[in-house]
C-alpha cells in the first residue's frame, strides 16, 4: 500500500460512498452546534419531518451572543439584551430540548467557546472527523482529527444524515524547525505562517503542521495553530498524535476507560504522516527566526514582528499590494514606517478560540503580575474560553492578578472576538487582542484590531502601547512559553 | 421537499431587468432564526411604502397601489413572469425561501443568475429559461388577460398557454429528478442509508470510543 498523510488516512478511515461527480460522503463522529448557525438546520428539519440520524454525535453550547458581565450572566438567558441574539440562545435551548440533543446551557460551568470546551470534554478525540458551524473548526485538528468548518445548509445535512457531502482536498504541509525564543509563542509561530503564505496560501488544502518546533507546543498551543488555519486558506488544519496529545485525554469526560483506552491510544499512534508520504506542497519556517508577531492591517496576513516597523506602501511589489496597503493604513490610521512599538492602544482583549485556554491565560498573567494596566488603556478584558478554565484560573489565582493589575476579569463567550454581543471597540479605537480576525468592523464598526499573543497583549496593556515581550524583566516573560 | 407537480397556475408579471437579491429580500430580514414566514417581506421595497422591519406586523403598512404583486388580479399568482439576470447578488438562501413562502412555485425569465438557479432548485423552486421573445409574448398575454394562467408540465419540460401554445425549455437532468421526486441534498444522501448504517456499524465495532 502507498504512503498515506495523516489526512489521506483520517479520509481514508471515512469514506462511506464516493461519488461519480468528485464528491464523496464521509461519516462525521462528532458534531458541535452552536446559536448562530444552527436555528435554521433545525428549522429545515422540521419543516422536511426529519429526525437527527445519531443523537450522542452532537454536543452543543452558546457562545457567539452570550453576554460576558457576571451581572448580566446571573440574569441566564434573560441577561441577553439584545433581542435577536436572545433568540438565538432560546432557539438552541429549545432545539436541543426537543430532540435531545446535549447542551451546555448559558450557566452549566462546562459551557464556553465551542471549539474550547470540545477538546476540555474529550468530546475531541483522536481520529474524529468533527464539525461545526463554524469556520475555527480545524482548531480540533490539533489532536489528530479531521475537522471541517461547515454552512447552514451543511448544519443540517450533517444532523439528518450523519454524513459530509464533501471533495477530498490537497494535502499540504508546513514545516517549523528548530526550537522557538523565549517569549515566542504558538501565535506567533501561526501569524508567521500566515505572513509567509498569505491568507489565501492555504487554499484548496488540508495543512499539516509538523516539525520540531510543533512537536514542542503544549495542545493549549498546537490548537492555537490549527485554529488559524482558516486564516491562511485552509478549512483543514491539524496535527499529528504523539505523548502530548494522548496525556492531554487521559481522564476527560468523554474519553474512552479501560480496556478501550489501550485500543484508543494504539489505535491513535497511527495517527501520523508516514515517513515517505507525498505532499503536494510543503512550507517550510525556521523558527529561531520568528519573534513575537503583530498584525498592523486589515488582514492576518498584514503582519510584522515586534522589531518592525508598518510597511511603506510605496515599496510595495505590485500596484495590487500597494492600493491595498494604502486602503489598510488609512483604516488603521497609520504611518508608513511607523515602529509596531509606537502604536499607541485604546483597548486590550485577551480571549477568543485562539487563544482562552488556561497555558494562555497563565502567560497573560505572569506578564501582568504585579503591574498596572497603562492610563491610556479605556478597557482591558480577560475573557475565559469556558467555565471550566475560568475555574481553573480562579484556583490559581490568576482572576486576582489581573483584576489588582487593573484588567476586567469576564465571563466565557466569544465577547469582543466578534463583538455578537455588548464587548465592541468603538471607531478609530486601537485594539491588542489575541483572537484570529483583524478584519475592518470584525470588533467593533470602524475599531483596529492588531493580532497577538497573550503575553505580547498583557505587556501592551501595561505598556500602552506594544513592547517586545523579550525585553521585559527576567522573572516576568522569560518562561511565558513555558507553563 | 415536495414532489414538484403538473399544475396550472396564475402569473405575475414583474417587468423588471436584474431583479438582485436584495430586492427580493432585504438584508435586514436575514437576522431572522427561521427559513419560512419571509412571504410578506417579499420585493419589501417595492411592495410598501414605508420601510420594513423584522417582526413587524405587515398587515397595516402602506401598499405601493403601483407595485404589480399588489393589484388584486395577481394576488394568487404562482408563476412569477420576470426578466434577464434575475436573482443576481448576494448567495442568500432567503431568495427562493421569500419566493416560495410567498406562494410562487415557477420563476419564468430569459436567463437567471448562477447561484440564484442552484440555490433555487435546492429549494424546490423551478427555473425556468424561455427565449427573449417568448418572454415578450407573455407579457403580452398576461397583461390582456385577467387570470391569465400557464400550465407547467416539468416532466414532459413544456409550459402550455391558455391558448393551446407549447414553450419547451431545457433543464438539467439531475435537477429535475430531484425537482419531481421531491429529493433535496439530504433527500439524496438519505437514499443512500443502507450505506451509511453499514459503514456505521463496522465503525462502530472497529473504534467504539468514537461512539459516546
Ligand atoms: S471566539 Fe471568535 S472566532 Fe472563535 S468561534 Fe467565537 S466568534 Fe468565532
Amino acid at each position: 500500500m502507498s504512503a498515506k498523510t495523516l489526512y489521506d488516512k483520517l479520509w481514508d478511515q471515512h469514506l462511506v460512498k464516493q461519488r461519480d461527480d468528485g464528491t464523496a460522503l464521509i461519516y462525521i463522529d462528532r458534531h458541535m452546534l452552536h446559536e448562530v448557525t444552527s436555528p435554521q438546520a433545525f428549522e429545515g428539519l422540521r419543516l422536511a419531518k426529519r429526525k437527527p440520524w445519531r443523537l450522542d454525535a452532537n454536543l452543543a453550547t452558546a457562545d457567539h451572543n452570550v453576554p460576558t458581565t457576571l451581572i448580566e450572566r446571573a440574569e441566564g438567558n434573560k441577561g441577553i439584551k439584545d433581542p435577536v441574539s436572545l433568540i438565538q440562545v432560546q432557539t438552541l435551548d429549545d432545539n436541543c430540548l426537543e430532540y435531545g440533543i446535549t447542551e451546555f446551557g448559558i450557566n452549566d460551568p462546562r459551557q464556553g467557546i465551542v471549539h474550547v470546551i470540545g477538546p476540555e470534554q474529550g468530546a475531541t478525540l483522536p481520529g474524529m472527523t468533527v464539525v461545526c458551524g463554524d469556520s475555527h473548526t480545524a482548531t480540533h485538528g490539533a489532536f489528530g482529527a479531521l475537522a471541517h468548518g461547515i454552512g447552514t445548509s451543511e448544519v443540517e445535512h450533517v444532523l439528518a444524515t450523519q454524513c459530509l457531502l464533501t471533495q477530498k482536498m490537497k494535502n499540504m504541509q508546513v514545516r517549523v524547525e528548530g526550537e522557538l525564543g523565549l517569549g515566542v509563542t504558538a501565535k506567533d509561530v501561526v501569524l508567521a505562517i500566515i505572513g509567509k503564505i498569505g491568507t489565501a496560501g492555504g487554499t484548496g488544502y488540508a495543512i499539516e503542521f509538523a516539525g520540531s518546533a510543533i512537536e514542542s507546543l503544549s495542545m493549549e498551543g498546537r490548537m492555537t495553530v490549527c485554529n488559524m488555519a482558516i486564516e491562511a486558506g485552509a478549512r483543514v488544519g491539524m496535527i499529528a498524535v504523539d505523548e502530548t496529545t494522548i496525556d492531554y485525554i487521559g481522564n476527560r469526560p468523554y474519553a474512552p476507560t479501560a480496556e478501550q483506552w489501550e485500543a484508543a491510544v494504539a489505535d491513535w499512534r497511527n495517527l501520523v504522516s508516514d515517513p515517505d508520504a507525498e505532499f503536494d506542497k510543503i512550507v517550510t519556517l525556521d523558527a529561531d527566526e520568528i519573534e513575537p508577531q503583530v498584525s498592523w492591517g486589515t488582514s492576518p496576513e498584514m503582519v510584522t514582528g515586534i522589531s518592525g516597523q508598518v510597511p511603506d506602501p510605496e515599496a510595495a511589489l505590485d500596484e495590487t499590494i500597494k492600493r491595498s496597503h494604502v486602503r489598510a493604513l488609512e483604516y488603521m490610521g497609520l504611518q508608513p514606517n511607523q515602529k509596531i512599538t509606537d502604536i499607541q492602544l485604546d483597548k486590550v482583549f485577551i480571549g477568543s478560540c485562539t487563544n482562552s485556554r488556561i497555558e494562555d491565560l497563565r502567560e497573560a498573567a505572569k506578564v501582568a503580575k504585579g503591574k498596572k494596566v497603562a492610563s491610556n488603556i479605556q478597557l482591558a478584558m480577560v475573557v475565559p474560553g469556558s467555565g471550566l478554565v475560568k475555574r481553573q484560573a480562579e484556583e490559581e489565582g490568576l482572576d486576582k492578578i489581573f483584576i489588582e493589575a487593573g484588567f476586567e476579569w469576564r465571563e466565557p463567550g466569544c465577547s469582543m472576538c466578534l463583538a455578537m454581543n455588548a464587548d465592541k471597540l468603538g471607531a478609530g479605537e486601537h485594539c491588542a487582542s489575541t483572537s484570529n480576525r483583524n478584519f475592518e468592523g470584525r470588533q467593533g464598526y470602524g475599531g483596529r484590531t492588531h493580532l497577538v499573543s497573550p503575553a505580547m497583549a498583557a505587556a501592551a496593556a501595561i505598556a500602552g502601547h506594544f513592547v517586545d515581550v523579550r525585553s521585559l524583566p527576567a522573572n516576568d516573560a522569560n518562561h511565558a512559553q513555558e507553563a | 421537499m415536495k414532489k414538484f407537480e403538473r399544475f396550472e397556475g396564475v402569473v405575475a408579471p414583474l417587468d423588471r431587468a436584474n431583479v438582485d437579491t436584495d430586492l427580493i429580500i432585504p438584508k435586514q430580514f436575514l437576522k431572522s432564526i427561521k427559513r419560512t414566514g419571509f412571504g410578506v417581506n417579499l420585493f419589501d421595497e417595492l411592495r410598501y411604502l414605508d420601510e420594513g422591519q423584522p417582526g413587524q406586523d405587515c398587515s397595516n403598512r402602506p401598499l405601493n397601489p403601483d407595485f404589480v404583486l399588489n393589484q388584486p388580479r395577481y394576488q394568487n399568482a404562482e408563476i412569477l413572469l420576470t426578466r434577464r439576470n434575475f436573482g443576481c447578488g448576494s448567495s442568500r438562501e432567503h431568495a427562493p425561501w421569500a419566493l416560495e413562502d410567498f406562494g410562487f412555485k415557477v420563476v419564468i425569465a430569459p436567463s437567471f443568475a448562477d447561484i440564484f438557479y442552484n440555490n433555487a432548485f435546492k429549494n424546490g423552486l423551478l427555473l425556468v429559461r424561455l427565449e427573449e421573445d417568448e418572454i415578450e409574448r407573455l407579457f403580452q398575454e398576461t397583461e390582456e388577460r385577467e387570470g391569465y394562467a400557464l400550465d407547467v408540465d416539468l416532466e414532459n419540460q413544456r409550459i402550455i398557454t391558455p391558448r393551446g401554445e407549447i414553450l419547451e425549455f431545457d433543464v438539467d437532468e439531475f435537477r429535475k429528478h430531484c425537482l419531481l421526486e421531491g429529493l433535496d441534498d439530504i433527500g439524496i444522501t438519505l437514499q443512500d442509508d443502507a450505506v451509511i448504517r453499514q459503514f456505521e456499524q463496522q465503525h462502530r465495532e472497529q473504534r467504539p470510543w468514537l461512539f459516546r
